[in-house]
């Protein structure tokens, strides 16, 4: 600050300016911003790098059973190693073979450990002594957890033909998905067929016909419903929607693929009416007004004109309404009536994928085959949802580029 | 340091005003061979000229003719724009502006720069005018109460908005506006203002008011505007330039250009006959 | 056709607006005279599952817990995100492309398998890993266990598209002018954001911070493995607690009550309070954005 009494002093010779070549101070002039912009940088790849997180933590667990390592039947048909292989082990190898958490392995000394797995090998091959023959199941012989037995069909002890099993708790566990994966086939079919109609009269309605005033009314209260919790939805289902379909369609089981169609369709409206809304008002104005003016009426402009125009949007849509029913988890729960069974009925009580994680992964045992099944349950949930996403990512990129231009 | 001119009222030089435009100050500004690109298309080709200190120079054409471009080269406004390619150099009292060691922010605290449309922050009066000395790290609460005042007065708008120093600028009128977005690019002092069309949007009174304004202010600092109106042109530069499709046509003193164009085109122009 | 046609479409957005009306009618009808101070304030000290007596205050205490907490998380995530892909990122740049695909592709993720990676990566492993440098040889797992804090940190990962989709928008709508200006004065690119840009977006980051607490509020799944529980006596102290939830709360009391019919009055009376407290979050969410789209000058 130089003097401050220059202010009254009158005009005397001004103080030099700075010269020009003084604004040339190298690349970081600033190195604290600098340092904060690098910062922004790096929080910014915040999502990125959870989409990896998430690939990589919830295939990691299943990946033992993708890559076909798993062996459930190595596990029930014990190897029993003498003392002196123990002795030889890694820490690693010795806590695979107890089966210990890496917090329980490590609350006592390798020693110890080393003298427990003794102890458990010497009772093993006690009891395989007295009771080589008690069960002579072949399933006990059976990697449950392979490939073959996860899709195809198998004919366990007890049951006439081969059958689609799904029955992680028991002697023998069975992990065929297929009753599963036709269970969410089913209620995600029947959602995305009772909300497509609604969503996609709606989304013409409000694009095509409905006044400003009424659009901006209608447009949040659809939005409204898409705030309405998953959870609400499944209680409705439950108490109020299933009784009154019951008495209308007089099912076998009150709570049924059907029942939890419908109830995940009123959750994925709100889904399928905004793409499809976005796509009908993205359709430029000329398109409407050029047939109005050759004397459609409004309707024909809307159905032969608008509706042919945002096709694509509308496919994007469905697409996305299917990903989402997929992946809804709490409805199904709730009102599929979560019975494994492999059935085409609508009619008959259902287990989805996701209920099926939701509802057993809170008594599996951390790292068991069990645990490792439902995992690749959720790998494959996250792999349709993150097709389904792209798919009508592409689309509605291409239309709304499509649309831009033309316009 | 650059932030010693500004908490000081008389850094201003005051040479000898020098209004004869026959007798030239030493060029402050000199663009040489400047090109601009957007994308593949070209905007500015290959334009040279030098603009003297202490002086208004005028950027005149037809719209879309690049004379905006230009004017934002000079304080690398267009660096933000995205796909912008600039070819040539454009010198700053000898330094040149492009060149990689550049600090942009500190080119800008010297090269002020109003704009077509008023753009004041939607913030009080006083804190429109306060805000490029608060950028600077200036704190003195008398000290800045001091320069707001003083850049009010140099925008003439002091005694329109005395009492309502800390009412939202939002609610001035447009003339208002621009008038308080002139002052707000004073307040820091800058030695040369760009004008982006400062009066294109205000009717002819608020417009009148704004020619004074520059009249008045090119004692203290070298001025370029750019305008489509050439009556404006030619009642308050002294020098004026002539751009048609990126390319500078002619330039020249105003009164030379206005009244005995070298070039054909130029003739056109300001006789109206296109553009 | 041509009369019939509108007709139907009208129908159809009719028939939505009433499934709503329907929802809403029907909880709160039922749901009205349970929503006592006593059941806001009570706990569950008679058990879950008395009528009259049990309370809701430990799940709102939980809820209003692990909702706060996660705002802390995704608020400067998603903000600082935003800023980066309006303010500084090359519009067609890759990486732009690849931060905004995968803040959509976060959108798509199911909730369920955001249950399975709060369980596997935060609880599995930083948790894990944070005991094992922190606490080594402790047999008692500190924060490899369920929590308040893993619980949050899930659902921040799961609402962070909503906060930078939001705060972009609000970015986006600030005038080129204001930047500009504030550019030409000679503030740098930072200051600018800070003093110019993010004051003037304040609303629109407000409204992207609602609905993602209004996402976050009725979810259940995430919760299911990382943090809520059926029953805690305690209230939670620390961010490793167990806690109780609201919505949790609502799943609880329809599958785990001993005497459904009876215990309907306590359902209903939490679903009232649950679906008031997310539709009113998105309902303010909505007025703000249409008054920001309404009047793009206005700010604080």
């Amino acid at each position: 600050m130089s003097d401050a009494d220059s202010v009254t002093t009158p005009p005397s010779p001004p103080p030099a300016k700075p010269p020009w070549h003084d604004l040339a101070r190298g690349r970081v002039a600033r190195p604290g911003e600098w340092l904060v912009e690098k910062g922004i940088f790096a929080v910014s790849l915040t999502a990125i790098v959870m989409i990896l997180l998430i690939f990589v933590f919830v295939g990691r667990e299943a990946l033992p059973i993708l890559l076909g390592q798993a062996d459930s039947a190595a596990a029930r048909v014990q190897r029993i190693l003498p003392p002196e292989d123990v002795d030889r082990m890694t820490p690693s190898e010795l806590r695979a073979a107890l089966g210990l958490s890496r917090r329980k392995f490590a609350a006592r000394s390798l020693e110890e450990q080393k003298a427990a797995l003794k102890e458990i090998y010497a009772v093993r091959a006690e009891a395989d002594r007295n009771g080589a023959e008690a069960i002579p199941d072949k399933d006990s012989e059976v990697n449950t957890v392979g490939w073959r037995y996860l899709i195809l069909p198998h004919q366990w002890t007890g049951y006439s033909r081969p059958e689609f099993i799904w029955q992680p708790v028991s002697q023998i566990q069975k992990f065929n998905v297929v009753p599963l994966l036709v269970g969410s086939l089913k209620v995600t079919l029947v959602a995305v067929l009772f909300a497509l109609p609604l969503a996609l009269g709606a989304a013409l309605y409000v694009s095509q016909f409905a006044s400003r005033r009424l659009r901006a009314w209608i447009k949040p209260a659809i939005e409204m419903l898409a705030g309405v919790p998953s959870v609400v939805l499944g209680f409705f289902a439950l108490f109020v929607l299933a009784a009154a379909l019951e008495s209308v369609f007089a099912f076998q089981s009150r709570l049924n693929a059907f029942v939890a169609g419908i109830a995940l369709g009123v959750a994925i409206i709100p889904v399928i009416f905004a793409l499809a809304e976005e796509a009908l008002s993205a359709v430029p104005r000329g398109y409407v007004e050029g047939a109005l003016a050759v004397g459609a009426s409004r309707w024909q402009a809307a159905w032969g004109v608008a509706l042919p125009a945002a096709w694509p949007g509308v496919f994007a849509a469905v697409v996305l309404g299917f990903g989402r029913a997929l992946g809804e988890t709490m409805i199904v729960l709730m009102a599929s009536g979560n019975a494994a069974i492999l059935s085409w009925s609508l009619f008959d009580s259902s287990r989805t994928v996701t209920a099926t994680i939701a509802a057993e992964l809170g008594e599996v045992v951390f790292g068991g085959h069990h645990y490792r099944v439902l995992f690749l349950l959720g790998t494959l949930v996250l792999a349709v949802s993150f097709v389904a996403n792209l798919v009508a990512d592409g689309v509605m990129n291409r239309l709304r580029r499509r649309l831009a231009s033309s316009s | 340091m650059a932030t010693t001119d500004l908490t000081n009222p008389s850094a201003v030089a005051r040479r000898s005003p020098s209004g004869d435009a026959d007798s030239p100050n030493a060029p402050l500004i000199e663009i040489e061979g400047l090109s601009l690109y957007y994308g593949p298309s070209a905007a500015l080709r290959n334009i040279t000229l030098s603009i003297p200190e202490r002086l208004v120079t005028a950027f005149i054409g037809p719209s879309g003719c690049g004379k905006s471009t230009l004017l934002r080269c000079l304080n690398r406004l267009n660096d933000a724009v995205e796909n912008v390619r600039i070819e040539g150099t454009v010198r700053i009292g000898g330094c040149d502006i492009y060149s990689p060691g550049v600090d942009v922010t500190e080119l800008r605290k010297r090269v002020g720069m109003v704009f077509q449309k008023a753009n004041p922050f939607p913030k009080s009066i006083y804190e429109n005018i306060a805000y490029g000395l608060r950028v600077r790290g200036l704190r003195d609460r008398k000290l800045m109460d001091g320069i707001v005042e003083r850049s009010l007065r140099s925008a003439a708008l002091w005694d329109e908005v005395k009492d309502r120093l800390h009412a939202s600028a939002l609610g001035l009128s447009g003339g208002q506006q621009q008038r308080l977005c002139i002052a707000r690019a004073i307040a820091t002092r800058p030695e040369i203002l760009l004008m982006d069309e400062p009066a294109s949007a205000l009717d002819p009174v608020a417009t009148s008011k704004i020619e004074d304004l520059i009249l008045a202010l090119k004692q203290e600092f070298t001025i370029v505007i750019v305008t489509h109106n050439m009556q404006q042109a030619a009642r308050i530069s002294d020098y004026t330039a002539f751009l048609n499709q990126g390319e500078l046509i002619e330039f020249n003193t105003t009164s030379r250009l206005f009244t005995n164009p070298a070039k054909q085109e130029t003739e056109d122009y300001v006789t109206g006959r296109f553009g | 056709m041509s009369r019939v046609g509108p007709t139907l479409t009208a129908l159809a957005t009719g028939l939505i607006l009433a499934m709503l009306a329907l929802i809403l009618g029907h909880v709160t009808v039922h749901g009205w005279s349970v929503v006592t101070w006593g059941f806001l304030s009570g706990g569950a000290e008679e058990g879950l599952f008395t009528v009259g007596r049990s309370g809701i205050f430990p799940m709102l205490f939980g809820t209003a817990a692990r909702v706060i907490l996660m705002t802390l998380l995704v608020i400067p995530a998603g903000v600082i995100t935003a800023v980066y892909l309006n303010e500084y990122a090359p519009a067609s740049g890759r990486l732009t492309r690849w931060v905004r695909g995968a803040v959509n592709h976060l959108a798509g993720v199911p909730s369920i398998v955001f249950g399975l990676f709060g369980l596997g990566f935060f609880i599995g492993f930083v948790g894990a890993g944070l005991d094992d440098w922190l606490r080594p040889g402790a047999v008692q797992p500190y924060w490899a266990g369920e929590g308040l804090l893993w619980a949050s940190a899930t659902l921040a990962v799961m609402t962070l598209p909503v906060v930078v989709v939001a705060t972009e928008e609000a970015l986006r709508a600030v005038p080129a002018g204001l930047r500009e200006a504030s550019l030409a004065l000679g503030a740098t690119r930072l200051q600018t954001i800070i003093r110019i840009v993010l004051p003037h977006s304040l609303s629109g980051i407000l409204t992207g911070s609602i609905l993602a607490i209004g996402r976050a509020a009725g979810e259940v799944v995430p919760l299911l493995f990382t943090g809520a529980a059926l029953y805690v006596s305690r209230l939670p102290g620390s961010l490793n607690d167990k806690f109780m939830d609201l919505a949790y709360h609502v799943w609880v009391l329809c599958t785990q009550s001993p005497d459904i019919d009876q215990t309907k009055p306590l359902l209903y009376g939490t679903v009232l309070v649950l679906l008031g407290l997310t539709l009113s979050l998105n309902l303010v969410a909505v007025v703000i954005r249409a008054r920001i789209s309404r009047n793009p000058q206005a700010t604080p």
